[in-house]
């Protein structure tokens, strides 16, 4: 099994006909993901050819679910229209929400999340590379060559370390993959996803992947004590940079002692996380574990 | 910085004063001249502890603003450099409190701080009597109404007589932070002066990037530019996504999270290798093109202390190839100022062409190494050859 994506996922993609929105439109096709239409309100009713595919394009998401049977949608908008894109899908009620746009102004996520509380939906992002279960669908940008299906769950805020870990163990390969994002908020975290690979039934053994900046990793880690039975190994990014810089991810700041690299690999460890140094390294950990089950 | 704070907090309604920002000993006099009576003399510099470090200094008359104003520009807080003073009518207050709005990530909405004991020591009150400091969790879709700062003084429990002048305040700081697409507002001290005036004596206000691009295209103007690192400043002339560090190795790769990787294993090598370290922060996202890349190696090149630089690059969208272009087509359009050696590690999407294209073109001053650790290790031995 994978987790919240599926060969039977049907997924509809809002801001379709922009730049990003096509070109990995026809990327996740060719990662045989069940693309259904698309979302863009000023061209509604016209079709857009993607990787051989002549996909619909509707008005509203409500429509296009409608129509389609669609589960989950990818968005593709930019920044200033991404929380009004977000909030017509969560009054959808679609039951996945992927929002792949970087540069979202933090507090209209914050008042997403709030919105979101009560509602149907999960999201996913913003500012991720998005889910992918290999050999089923894909529903982001995640490069569909580089590993195959597997039994390791992964779960990484950062997507570049997605990829560089999935390419590390391609020798085993995933269930799913799945990038949370950097952002100071986000949807769906890696308590989220542990709880969700702790009851995959196929997922053997769980990668979790953060950086500095927040205490997500140091929350994540008394979930792992208190719920997670499977093995779990992780990587900090962030050891050496410096205080109070932001590196990139506007997630990615440290101040003060709290949130180093160094204060998460400490809290994993004590959860009986083993921890890398290094990307390598901690794939290197993956696979004594995989060994030994 | 506190000048650019209470600029943001008279533009709202924050009651403040705002006093005269000046650059030179001269200035000050003038300045104090005309506010007549005593002043303080304030560093401008994006750093707490201005106070302890001999930032801030009162001055009685306005030979004494020159004369505190001149020892007081051109020195160091926290290793910046002050350039300019604010000078303020002093008014002593009567009581400090603090106040704050920010970013609660745990609980991924807005959080408020307040407390009536202490402003400037609110860490040591924290410690001591944390039941003082009051954190009051805030709906991100309601906001603060006037029920909900009415409820925020009263959990603080400000003075009775402040009551009314409190409540106008902490909306009005929510009108900056909301607003002002804020990720921080914090009053620090929030004083009470003589007659049970209520001010805003000092202030800070963190600014989220993500919105002012397209909501506040004038918070570009709170950038001071000579303070930024002059690698830097050109980086972001650029529009690259780059830090200066303390180190040998240049280090350019793609996405945030590997380049922080690529940090961590770059000084990890230079362990074994008489210590060095990573020079610096670039990510070049998930265009490598030639242009981009040739960007990224001139800031880095121009670094002094870069002895070597380690190109670390994932092909995840980005195909190898076009980021294996992109490196031979920097070299190209750098010429002779590409002086220093690289050690290029790629993987990923399309990656024996990328290698072929490196190994084709023969540069010189290019190594090509399979795996991101031994990558590391090279850029780190060049570095320290």
């Amino acid at each position: 099994m994978t987790i919240y994506l599926n060969k039977d996922s049907k997924i509809i993609v809002q801001g379709i006909t922009g730049g990003m929105g096509s070109k990995h439109t026809d990327l996740m096709l060719q990662a045989d993901a069940n693309i259904v239409g698309g979302v863009n309100a000023r061209k509604a009713g016209t079709t857009i050819e993607l990787n051989g595919k002549e996909l619909p394009v509707f008005g509203t998401v409500e429509e296009a679910m409608k129509e389609t049977d669609a589960n989950v949608s990818v968005a593709f908008v930019p920044p200033a229209f991404t929380k009004d894109a977000c909030i017509e899908a969560i009054d959808a009620e679609i039951p996945l929400l992927v929002v792949i746009t970087e540069g979202v102004p933090v507090q209209d996520t914050a008042e997403l999340f709030a919105y979101l509380d009560g509602k149907k939906t999960r999201m996913i992002g913003p500012n991720c590379p998005g889910i992918i279960s290999p050999g089923e669908s894909l529903a982001g940008i995640t490069p569909h060559t580089i590993a195959g299906k597997g039994p390791i769950g992964l779960v990484s805020k950062s997507g570049t370390l997605t990829y560089q870990m999935m390419y590390e163990l391609r020798d085993y390969g995933f269930t799913t993959a799945i990038g949370i994002g950097g952002d100071p908020i986000i949807g769906t975290t890696h308590i989220d996803a542990l709880e969700a690979f702790e009851n995959d039934p196929e997922t053997k053994a769980i990668v979790m992947i953060g950086e500095i900046g927040g205490d997500a990793e140091e929350r994540a880690a008394a979930y792992i004590a208190e719920h997670v039975t499977k093995p779990v190994v992780g990587y900090v990014a962030g050891f050496t940079a410096p205080e109070g810089k932001t590196m990139g991810h506007a997630g990615a700041i440290v101040s003060g002692s709290s949130g180093t690299a160094q204060a998460k690999k400490e809290a994993l460890e004590a959860a009986g996380v083993k921890v890398g140094k290094t990307p390598s390294e901690t794939a290197d950990l993956m696979r004594e574990i995989m060994k030994s089950l | 910085m506190e000048y650019q704070a209470k600029e943001l907090f008279a533009k709202h309604g924050v009651t403040t004063t705002l006093g005269v920002v000046v650059e030179t000993a001269e200035a000050a006099k003038a300045a104090a001249e005309k506010l007549g009576g005593v002043t303080v003399i304030k560093a401008q510099v994006k750093a707490g502890g201005r106070g302890k470090a001999g930032g801030v200094k009162i001055a009685k008359t306005a030979d004494e603003a020159y004369e505190y104003a001149d020892a007081i520009i051109g020195m160091e807080i926290k290793g910046l450099r002050v350039n300019r003073v604010l000078v303020t009518p002093a008014t002593p207050p009567v009581e400090e409190y603090y106040f704050s709005f920010l970013l609660d990530r745990a609980n991924r909405s807005h959080l408020c701080i307040a407390s009536v004991e202490g402003g400037v020591e609110i860490e040591e009150v924290a410690k001591t009597n944390p039941e003082a400091v009051r954190q009051i969790p805030i709906n991100a879709l309601e906001g603060v109404t006037a029920e909900k700062a009415a409820e925020i003084v009263d959990d603080a429990k400000f003075p009775a007589e402040l009551r009314d002048q409190a409540i106008e305040m902490v909306q009005a700081l929510w009108k900056v932070y909301v607003e002002e697409d804020a990720t921080l507002v914090e009053v620090n001290p929030l004083a009470r002066l003589e007659g049970d005036k209520l001010e805003a004596l000092d202030g800070k206000v963190s600014l989220d990037e993500n919105a002012s691009e397209f909501r506040h295209p004038h918070h570009a103007d709170f950038e001071i530019r000579e303070e930024a690192d002059p690698l830097e400043a050109k980086a972001k002339d650029k529009g690259l996504n780059y830090v200066k560090l303390d180190g040998q190795v240049g280090i350019i790769g793609n996405g945030a999270g590997l380049v922080m990787s690529t940090l961590d294993v770059v000084a990890y090598a230079g362990e074994a290798h008489g210590g060095v370290k990573p020079a610096n922060f670039l990510d070049i996202g998930g265009g490598a093109n030639a242009k981009v890349m040739a960007d990224g190696l001139d800031v880095i090149l121009h670094d002094p202390q870069v002895k070597s630089v380690f190109v670390n690059v994932f092909g995840g969208i980005t195909a190898c190839d076009e980021v294996a272009n992109g490196i031979v087509g920097a070299l190209e359009i750098l010429g002779d100022e590409a002086s220093k050696p690289l050690v290029v590690r790629l993987d990923g999407n399309n990656v024996e062409e990328g290698r072929r294209i490196l190994n084709e073109a023969k540069h010189p001053l290019v190594t090509l190494v399979d795996t991101m650790d031994g990558a590391a290790d090279k850029a780190a031995e060049l570095a320290n050859a």
